[in-house]
């Protein structure tokens, strides 16, 4: 079925004229139909608007539109509620933006429309990215296809199940302290952070701006270095993406990956790792020592207090952020006798707890008396956390490490509890405060029952395609990404 | 570090968020976790280490002075809960 496909298969198929990019949406919304009441990976999505993009699509491939102009030409790609597109809902999975409809696009959607990539759907989020299960989104949680009582994880959940259940071919999410590579860790797909700076942030919702990336999540890393490619590169619209070559992703992908680096991280093997996960990486360090790379023991020594500088840093950027959702400008407006007290009363209402809990914590260590003991604190950890990775790649290519210390937890096992939630970021969120890149993919599968297991690469600041050579060459000699979800297989067409 | 003495309705206050009773007993309890938690820097020697805001620091980052598109009056006003002649409607400032 075409939502099956991966984007390198479906552009052949376009291509040979085979089938049209309308059967293609169509099969998507097919599929959609049959699961998301279920998983919920969507918060809305315009279907009437999805098939005449397709048919648009059509119309160029008819009239000999080539892929070296258009690569994603005919591709239906699902957006994490927090990137703007033009005339499209955006709530960024929460109430206090009411009846937002975005009036521009963000970069990475003029750069995905202009591939010729279909745009489409809301993908389901934690509020405002802030945590690592989608339980916090106001519209509800998503469900991992693989087990319909677990999470698939956060921020971009929705995104990740989406990609899952085969209800897109690709989707975009963001990425502040895992959030692209943990949820497709849970959700058995590829997620890639790119180094900071990479891709434009113009048009996405700010959570923590000095973490902030966006990236895809895909079936493949063929096709996350296909979607990567087409939408990195500088903006003079964010002032913070870097004037970089943007090197041909694809061609990195040789399957040779003989005499490169890859490190181990002692710090990283911690005692909360379960111990399937534990042997998952393990087998496949194995598995790139076959293959010609070596395996080296690295160290990571300021580890241990990351997620400490994480919620100090992130919270405090988010505090100023989200300043802006005050009921004057867009959304939710409560009236007040006065303007503070409109702006109290709206954003009371607006935001849901763990929104409310980051903003009040990023605001006391950013307070008079504080700042020192805190924030300053924090930011001076991160220089020695970027040190840490900066020191490995001396010796390194890149580094294997877990993406989560568990598969997939169940809805409401950490809920209540913020700090076990932030914990389970552990592995992931050292790199946003790196500013470099890491990818995740499937690595394995835990017995019983059945859940993903995502292995994780970290790179040089903008070595993105080390990684996924390494990461492409591991996936070509492993089964792992062709397994489906069974509950969202045998349905009914 | 200082110690942990978070006034979560003060606090509140300075973000500008209104809560409910409950929220101030749930979140007072949490932050409280959380930020013991958090003292764990205070085990870090960061003597002599410049902090860093960011990954990749681009300074005077400018553009060309020119005039450029941006949205019309309309656009902005789009999702304005509250307008009214081609403005954005808030309640009284001055007396």
């Amino acid at each position: 079925m075409l939502n099956q496909l991966t984007i390198t298969d479906l552009c052949e198929t376009l291509d040979k004229k085979e089938a049209s990019a309308r059967e293609t949406v169509e099969a998507c919304l097919k599929q959609i139909e049959n699961v998301d009441g279920r998983i919920h990976a969507f918060i809305s999505y315009d279907g009437q608007n999805a098939l005449a993009q397709a048919d648009e699509a059509d119309r160029m491939l008819r009239e000999g539109a080539t892929r070296s102009e258009k690569p994603l030409l005919g591709v239906p790609i699902a957006i994490k509620d927090a990137i703007a597109v033009k005339g499209h809902p955006l709530n960024c999975g929460s109430k206090i933006l009411g009846s937002y409809v975005s009036p521009y696009d963000a970069t990475v959607i003029e750069r995905l429309k202009s591939a010729g990539a279909i745009v489409f759907g809301r993908a389901n989020m934690d509020e405002f990215a802030m945590g690592s299960s989608t339980e916090n989104s106001a519209f509800g949680v998503s469900r991992n296809p693989w087990d319909m009582g677990r999470t698939p994880g956060g921020s971009s959940g929705g995104s990740a199940a989406a990609v899952a259940a085969d209800e897109c071919l690709a989707s975009l999410g963001s990425d502040t302290g895992g959030s692209v590579r943990q949820p497709a860790a849970f959700c058995g797909c590829v997620g890639l952070k790119p180094s900071y700076g990479r891709i434009s942030r113009f048009g996405l919702v700010a959570y923590a701006s000095s973490l902030d990336q966006i990236g895809p999540l895909t079936k493949t890393v063929r096709d996350a270095a296909i979607v990567s490619r087409v939408i990195s590169g500088w903006d003079r619209r964010d002032s913070t993406s870097v004037p970089e070559n943007v090197p041909d992703y694809s061609a990195s992908l040789t399957g040779d990956i003989r005499g490169m680096r890859v490190g181990l991280a002692r710090e990283y093997m911690i005692d909360g790792l379960d111990p399937e996960i534990n042997a998952a990486i393990r087998t496949a360090s194995e598995e790139l020592r076959k293959l010609g790379a070596e395996i080296v023991e690295v160290s990571l020594p300021h580890t241990e207090f990351a997620v400490a500088a994480y919620y100090i840093i992130a919270t405090a950027e988010a505090s100023a952020n989200l300043a802006r959702f005050d009921g004057i400008r867009y959304g939710l407006r409560v009236d007040g006798k006065d303007p503070i007290e409109l702006y109290s009363k709206t954003r009371g209402a607006g935001f849901g707890s763990e929104v409310k809990r980051r903003i009040i914590l990023g605001t006391y260590v950013l307070s008079s008396g504080y700042y020192d003991a805190y924030y300053l604190r924090a930011q001076k950890a991160r220089t020695l956390i970027r040190q840490d990775f900066l020191n490995a790649f001396e010796k390194v290519d890149a580094i294997l490490t877990p993406t989560a210390p568990t598969a997939a937890f169940k809805i409401g096992e950490k809920s209540g509890d913020p700090l076990q939630m932030y914990l389970s970021d552990i592995f992931t969120l050292s790199c946003n405060l790196a500013g470099i890149c890491g990818i995740s993919l499937p690595c394995g599968f835990t017995r019983d029952p059945k859940l993903p297991i995502g292995l994780q690469l970290l790179g040089k600041p903008f070595g993105e395609s080390a990684i996924l050579r390494i990461a492409h060459a591991y996936e070509q000699s492993t089964d792992w990404h062709r397994e489906k979800p069974p509950e969202c297989l045998h349905l009914p067409n | 570090m200082a110690a942990v003495d978070l006034d979560v309705r003060y606090v509140a206050h300075l973000a500008r968020i209104e809560l409910t009773d409950a929220e101030v007993l749930e979140f007072d309890s949490q932050l409280g976790g959380i930020l013991s938690y958090i003292g764990k820097l205070k085990e870090l020697n960061v003597d002599s280490v410049e902090p860093m805001a960011h990954a990749v620091p681009r300074v005077n980052v400018t553009r060309s002075d020119e005039v450029q598109s941006s949205l019309t009056n309309e656009e902005a006003l789009l999702n304005a809960p509250a307008k009214s002649n081609g403005l954005f409607s808030v309640p009284k400032i001055v007396e």
